[in-house]
């Protein structure tokens, strides 16, 4: 995972080459780590400490009222202006793509970046919605039956990705 | 994880989370409960403090604000609330409606309900009229007063701006002031800060501390002088002049000498000690004017954490289809 994690960012950098003007949001709460982890990375490698905010999408969600139970909200927090920013949205699982369809109307509640881009450790297929990452750790084909889940170490103890 | 469908499998797992419709009493909640809507509010002061103070989560959804008596803070903060969560929100108030006509409590909740309206807010003079309304409705209820029973959202906002002050609420020393015997702020800040587990102290004048109170598990004292300095916060409750001037104590201005937060009184307190009044305040009775203004007052903090409080209520009530 470290390895995906270190291309992404040199990707990120690679094709941005506006380094000031860029700035990273993670969506809670796999994504807060991988954007935490992306930007000790881009750190390593520019020497730049990038603004880093974390985003909760389930007030935006489009289906609060069909869930089963309440979504537990968790903190949003992006304590830099994000106008005329690249903002690059980080997750760690890109499957449907309603996730970011949240995140996006989420974050234009906060400015207008010049630009967003999506990065996401595992994209898994299946999208219901018109949704691409711009940059992906690895593509993995599952069937919609099955599940997947990413671990951090900082969360569960070890980096691993489970299919089932 | 973040990804949807995942997401609602994991929630699931982890605990049960929120599943009332109405939210009558602090009393009624557990200890997780209380937790779940404090940590909510913690996610939702950050709405507030945004350029557009406003999110989707309750767009579609009708929230009605009944009020059986006057009221321009707790109504404003629910209108307040519902429309930073893109609710629709109507007020009614007793006086110009038909209650004032001779309808019936329950006939004008199923009118208002008939409009399909989710959750209906309501204030009335009757302790017990919110579990009532809420047995004839499927609307969802919330209890913005009732009688001298509860009033839960000021319990769950005094307790929010105690633990954002004091990093817990566990073995914390609260001391309520004054008429607790009218008080339904008094009666949910008791039942919440128990179960949250601080440590409750009520002192008055005897004659407005109702018989047996220490069965709630509080302590009970008549000399504010003598407990002041081991308190964290002290909570000071409005003194309802319109409904006891004269009949509990000599007068307002005694009642001022013994048991008013003066300056010099405040001497005697710890010196991170924080002064909490639910509003609105009788300057020179309850609280002089420096203590309510000074550094050690939250009383506006308050009334900024009652937004938040608000909207994590009304979210949790509202948001799933009934």
């Amino acid at each position: 995972m470290e390895r995906a994690v270190v291309r992404m960012a040199h990707e990120i950098l690679e094709q941005n080459k506006e380094i000031p003007d860029l700035a990273l949001v993670g969506i809670q709460r796999g994504g807060v780590i991988l954007a935490n982890r992306l930007w000790k990375a881009i750190e390593a490698i520019s020497k730049t400490k990038l603004p880093l905010g974390t985003l909760d999408i389930n007030l935006y969600r489009d289906d609060l009222t069909r869930v089963a139970e309440q979504p537990v909200i968790r903190k949003t927090d992006i304590h830099f202006p994000i106008d005329n920013k690249i903002v690059i949205l980080v997750d760690d699982v890109l499957y449907t793509g309603r996730t970011i369809r949240s995140a996006l109307d989420a974050l234009i509640d906060f400015g207008r970046p010049k630009r967003m881009e999506l990065a996401v450790l595992v994209d898994r297929g299946h999208r219901e919605l018109p949704i691409r990452a711009d940059f992906v750790g690895k593509n993995i084909p599952t069937s919609e039956k099955e599940l997947v889940h990413v671990r951090f170490t900082e969360s569960d103890g070890k980096d691993e990705v489970i299919v089932k | 994880m973040t990804e949807i469908r995942s997401q609602k499998s994991e929630d699931r797992e982890k605990k049960k989370g929120w599943v009332r419709k109405d939210l009558l009493s602090i009393e009624e909640l557990s200890k997780e409960e209380i937790e779940l809507v404090l940590n909510t509010a913690d996610s939702f002061k950050e709405v507030s403090a945004r350029d557009v103070k406003k999110v989707p989560a309750l767009r579609g959804k009708t929230i009605a604000n009944l009020f059986f008596e006057s009221s321009t803070r707790t109504r404003t903060s629910f209108e307040i609330a519902a429309k930073r969560l893109s609710a629709d929100i109507i007020n009614f108030s007793s006086s110009g409606s038909s209650a004032s006509k001779g309808e019936s409590l329950k006939d004008t909740a199923k009118n208002i309900e008939a409009m399909h309206v989710d959750t209906i807010v309501m204030r009335h003079p009757s302790s017990g009229s919110a579990e009532y309304l809420s047995k004839c409705v499927k609307a969802g209820v919330v209890n913005a007063g009732d009688g001298i029973h509860e009033h839960p959202t000021q319990g769950l906002l005094d307790l929010f701006t105690i633990r954002e002050r004091k990093k817990t609420l566990e073995g914390v020393r609260v001391c309520l002031v004054g008429d607790i015997l009218h008080s339904r702020v008094a009666r949910s800040n008791i039942w919440g800060l128990k179960k949250m587990g601080a440590r409750v102290t009520v002192c008055g004048p005897p004659t407005l501390i109702p018989a047996k109170i220490e069965e709630l598990g509080v302590e009970v004292s008549y000399d504010l002088d003598k407990i002041i300095q081991e308190q964290d916060v002290l909570n000071i409750l409005r003194i309802q002049l319109e409904r006891q001037r004269g009949a509990f104590f000599p007068s307002i201005r005694e009642y001022a000498a013994e048991y008013g937060i003066s300056k010099e009184r405040l001497r005697k307190a710890k010196p991170d000690v924080i002064i909490m009044h639910p509003g609105p305040i009788n300057r020179g009775v309850e609280l002089s004017s420096e203590v309510a203004d000074g550094a050690h007052s939250v009383i506006l903090d308050q009334v900024t954490n009652g937004v938040a409080i608000r909207m994590a209520v009304l979210f949790l009530t509202t948001a799933m289809d009934k």
